[in-house]
């Protein structure tokens, strides 16, 4: 979704400079929430202040939310239809390996070395398996992130 | 009262969402299939399928159908579905809409502190984690059957499961693509 948002915003309506929405970027991705949202919401505040954030905010959602809602409200007519079923079952272990692939390529991302291995092992049993909330993972890992920070200074 | 569960809990997977959609499913899907009960494993499984091949981020499309089908589940029409979503989803961005107005007024300077930085750092590998388990949360018989009640189904799974994995990982098919050869795959040998 990024080259889109480039190409429309700092193309098309030139509404930051490049270099700022390489920053916007950099700074959305590390925020919580959907990116998408957190890139309109910083653009359209940049814009129009507390009510360019809604509408561009709105903008982006709205098509999503149509769409799957129709979905949603129709899919339950398909579900039990044998074809649809059928089709479904081999999309689902699909998906989950889709979902994996990701996980691989974060673990890369990540610069995982032998003293922070344990990091990901420890959250993803924790939360498979003693079902603890990944809420907790979040804020464990921050405040231990901010701790070591701090401790790595003294 | 429903509702309000809803706007809570996206309020808190928007709020406590990090590492993109991927690890925002993490979080959905434990409270929508593990916590609440809102969603089967499938149904879940179902939802991230169709936002692949729909357009839109992950976390929309999950809030707005979970939204629309925690609320008829339990038992209401379909227009409090409609309302169920649009909570759902309203809460999913509202903490985005506060963090980044507030960032944009004040703290720009402060995200580039070192002690921020340090919090991301930590962030990072816990993440992979949440993918993780989230991935070891959706090897269910839901998704999958057992053995011993199909093995058959089982056994396509597994292998679809592997080919998918491979094909996207190694081979580098567009995921939208797989999905489709799967589900004519699901089609041929599973209907």
């Amino acid at each position: 979704m990024i080259p889109l948002i480039e190409e429309e915003v700092v193309n098309k309506k030139q509404w930051v400079s490049k270099d700022e929405m390489l920053d916007l970027i950099a700074i959305a991705q590390s925020c919580p929430g959907v990116f998408a949202i957190n890139i309109a919401t910083f653009i359209g505040y940049k814009l129009n202040k507390t009510r360019g954030a809604i509408a561009t905010t709105i903008g982006t959602a709205l098509p999503s939310f149509l769409i799957i809602l129709l979905i949603a409200i129709f899919f339950h007519q398909f579900e039990d239809n044998k074809i649809v079923a059928a089709m479904f079952k081999g999309i689902r272990p699909a998906v989950v390996a889709l979902i994996t692939v990701p996980t691989f390529n974060l673990a890369k991302r990540a610069q995982l070395n032998k003293w922070t291995l344990w990091i990901p092992i420890v959250s993803a049993l924790a939360i498979w398996l003693l079902g603890v909330s990944p809420i907790w993972i979040i804020i464990i890992a921050g405040l231990g992130g901010y701790a070591y920070g701090k401790l790595r200074v003294l | 009262m429903i509702f309000l569960s809803l706007f809570y809990t996206f309020f808190m997977i928007g709020l406590f969402g990090f590492g993109g959609g991927y690890g925002m499913l993490s979080l959905i899907q434990n409270e929508t299939v593990e916590h609440w009960h809102w969603l089967t494993s499938s149904q879940f499984t179902d939802i991230v399928a169709i936002s692949q091949m729909t357009p839109g981020p992950i976390g929309i499309n999950s809030a707005t159908y979970c939204g629309y089908t925690a609320v008829v589940n339990a038992g209401y029409s379909a227009p409090m579905g409609v309302l169920g979503s649009t909570v759902a989803t309203f809460a999913l961005v509202l903490p985005s809409l506060i963090l980044m107005i507030l960032i944009s007024k004040m703290f720009m300077k402060f995200m580039h502190h070192p002690s921020v930085e340090s919090v991301f750092q930590g962030l990072r590998p816990a993440v992979v984690g949440l993918l993780a388990a989230a991935t070891l949360l959706l090897c269910t018989a839901d998704n999958f059957s057992t053995p011993t009640t199909d093995w058959w189904q089982f056994m396509v799974s597994c292998l679809l499961f592997v080919a998918a994995f491979i094909g996207v990982m190694f081979v580098k098919i567009n995921p939208i693509r797989m999905i489709l050869y799967c589900a004519i795959a699901g089609l041929v040998l599973l209907y």
